[in-house]
């Protein structure tokens, strides 16, 4: 596998440290500079170390579930009538979503630095989860930042993060959104830094998160790349994946970049439709304006003084201001495309994809899906598309249930509310 | 500039004073009523802090003030209006406290400018680092803005030496880790953290970051040469009210 766009990312020139075309950087308080600069040191180090990466490969495999499997998807296929339909089944890894790579990783990291305590910030929860898993089974103490509206609205994955044994903060502040949570753990962090070590979640913040996220993510794209001609003897035409902060789509875009016939496309969160104001759609749309806030430049979704706007998607993973700045700078340079998929699309692709395949996935990554199934209307049969299927549905039943009027759900949670009182 | 204007002041007072208000927090009514204390006090420097969505540097109350005034729909020219309203009626230096997204969005020569117009004597930005501001900054110099840069105690004798060197006017020296508004303790570390930012430079030093007393004040003289007192003062003001605002500011400056 050739590998010259994604070793290219990790070279910077003097002085353009952390930086990706005009985009990225290290906008920071000058009270973590010392800690910014001992990760980019720790991270330099292991990067390097190939000990460190095998011991990472042990750990996922016998801990998480890699490799995924790559799954053909017949019956949607047949569905569609047009190109071949495969799934990169992230959702198959250890609390079901492609969340584990990153933050096994850091957890390895963190254990090379010495610091006893990690925190975290969570949108839908899967990266708070993923997070308190790694601290309990790492040994260390473990914060999770959460916006208060994401507490309301994601409670199961709180109750799973106090049970792994971490603290979950509700943040009152701003929105009360993934942002704000970003913001607090920013916080904490400049208080705490000398035992604590911040496990961002997405390519996202402060160099070097975007890139350290990157390539502990790359790891999908590295086994697709080479499932992908295990399995038909070729690559496929394109690569679909939604896009949040952007870690999934990162992660499986990174073993394709120098494949220049393998399209890239990042789906964002369409919400009510871009012209509603309620959606998280920075690229797509071409709403976001390239601002500097939570550390780094990217695209914000903002207003003309640069004050963030708030976002709305059906799935908390995806509703967020920014996208990573590796992702911004490839949408530059023209080898990503972004798309987005609005909340109704997403549900009714959700319903097809359980009863065709089978498959529960994650309202986030069933945006990935609602693209795919219009492309592969418009490819021939001789196509291929790989949709990462970033993470499973379970933990989504109470806002699925709810879009699909389930009247059973409904009367289930009455009974469970009147055994309580 | 301001370094002249600080060792002036400095031939009278033992330590200087600046305090610090976000421009719409709670209103700019109150805004100009802490400022007119403020005159009263005889306090020597005072940051408008331009409110922003996302204060990563700030503690809650702060956060509360930003938020507030970001729903009170303030906007740059409300700021830059009450920001020339007020270097026009009182003598202390002004400076722009903010985050850089504000900057970048106006625009660095535009900003430069807007704050020259607006009587400004120099700029604090809390989450520029000393690498990210040297095209800034070369405006700053052509409009006669001094970059306050911040320094803490958690860099090393280079990083200082380094952020000094691109230092003007004095340097913000932050007494310890965290945000604002969190309770310091003013013990020997202090010192010897103030020894070591004297050797970085011959700029005046002002120290802040959980000042909250008449007392602390007192003993940073001899040690620092402007105290920066900032949720303290806030907090004054929204429990106490106004007479008691100025009480404190006159203590703070005794």
């Amino acid at each position: 596998m050739k590998n010259h766009i994604f070793n290219q990312l990790f070279e910077f020139e003097t002085g353009r440290e952390g930086f990706f075309g005009e985009f990225g950087g290290a906008y920071i308080p000058e009270i973590l500079h010392e800690t910014i600069a001992e990760l980019c040191e720790a991270f330099e180090m292991v990067r390097k170390d190939n000990s460190f990466w095998e011991e990472y490969i042990d750990l996922m495999s016998s801990y998480s579930c890699r490799p995924t499997p790559i799954t053909f998807c017949e019956n949607l296929t047949e569905y569609c009538g047009g190109a071949n339909i495969f799934l990169k089944r992230e959702d198959l890894n250890h609390t079901g979503a492609h969340k584990a790579n990153n933050v096994m990783g850091q957890g390895l990291l963190v254990k090379r630095m010495g610091k006893k305590r990690v925190i975290a910030e969570t949108g839908a929860g899967q990266h708070g989860v993923a997070t308190a898993t790694m601290a309990a089974r790492l040994g260390l103490d473990c914060t999770i930042y959460m916006g208060a509206e994401d507490v309301a609205r994601q409670r199961p994955n709180v109750f799973w993060m106090e049970q792994l044994g971490a603290s979950v903060v509700a943040v009152e502040d701003g929105t009360a959104t993934l942002k704000d949570a970003i913001n607090a753990a920013m916080r904490d962090w400049a208080d705490s830094m000398e035992n604590t070590h911040y496990a961002l979640g997405t390519v996202c913040g402060p160099h070097p998160f975007p890139l350290m996220v990157t390539w502990f993510q790359s790891i999908i794209g590295t086994e697709a790349h080479q499932q992908m001609q295990d399995k038909i003897g070729q690559l496929p035409d394109q690569v679909i994946a939604c896009v949040g902060g952007g870690s999934n789509a990162s992660g499986i875009f990174s073993g394709f970049l120098d494949e220049q016939n393998v399209e890239l496309i990042g789906v964002e969160a369409g919400g009510e439709g871009t012209n509603s104001g309620l959606h998280a759609t920075r690229i797509a749309s071409g709403q976001g304006h390239i601002g500097v806030a939570q550390g780094y430049k990217t695209y914000f979704l903002q207003d003309n003084e640069g004050q963030m706007k708030d976002t709305h998607s059906v799935s908390a993973g995806l509703d967020y201001i920014g996208v990573g700045p590796i992702l911004a700078y490839l949408h530059s340079e023209g080898r990503v495309r972004f798309e987005s998929a609005t909340d109704k699309e997403v549900i009714e692709a959700f319903k097809i994809m359980v009863k065709n395949e089978g498959v529960i996935p994650a309202l986030e990554s069933t945006h990935a899906i609602v693209h795919a199934l219009k492309e592969a209307k418009l490819m021939g049969k001789d196509k291929n598309i790989l949709v990462n299927l970033s993470g499973r549905g379970d933990k989504d039943i109470f806002t699925i249930a709810d879009a699909l009027k389930d009247k059973k759900w409904n009367a289930f949670l009455k009974s469970k509310v009147e055994g309580f009182s | 500039m301001l370094e002249s204007y600080v060792r002036t002041r400095l031939k009278e007072k033992d330590i200087l004073l600046m305090t610090h208000t976000v421009v719409g927090y709670p209103s700019l009514d109150e805004n100009w009523a802490m400022l007119e204390c403020m005159a009263e006090a005889g306090i020597d420097l005072v940051e408008l802090q331009l409110p922003f969505s996302e204060p990563i540097a700030d503690g809650p109350a702060f956060i509360e003030a930003n938020q507030s005034a970001l729903e009170h729909n303030i906007r740059w020219d409300d700021y830059f209006e009450f920001f020339l309203k007020a270097s026009s009626a009182f003598d202390f230096p002004l400076l722009f406290m903010g985050y850089y997204n504000s900057v970048f969005t106006m625009g660095e020569d535009n900003f430069c400018k807007r704050l020259k117009t607006a009587g400004g004597s120099g700029y604090i930005i809390a989450d520029l680092p000393m690498e990210a501001s040297y095209e800034l900054d070369k405006m700053g110099k052509l409009n006669n803005l001094d970059h306050i840069q911040i320094i803490t105690p958690v860099n090393s004798d280079e990083r200082m030496q380094l952020i000094a060197n691109h230092a003007s006017g004095f340097l913000y020296c932050v007494a310890r880790k965290g945000v604002t508004g969190k309770q310091t303790s003013f013990d020997d570390t202090i010192s010897e953290y103030i020894q070591r930012c004297r050797k970085a430079t011959d700029l005046p030093l002002a120290l802040g970051f959980g000042i909250k007393t008449a007392e602390q004040v007192a003993s940073l003289k001899g040690l620092a040469d402007i105290a920066i007192i900032g949720t303290a003062c806030l907090e004054v003001w929204e429990r106490q009210g106004r007479e008691e605002y100025k009480k404190f500011l006159i203590d703070l400056a005794a």
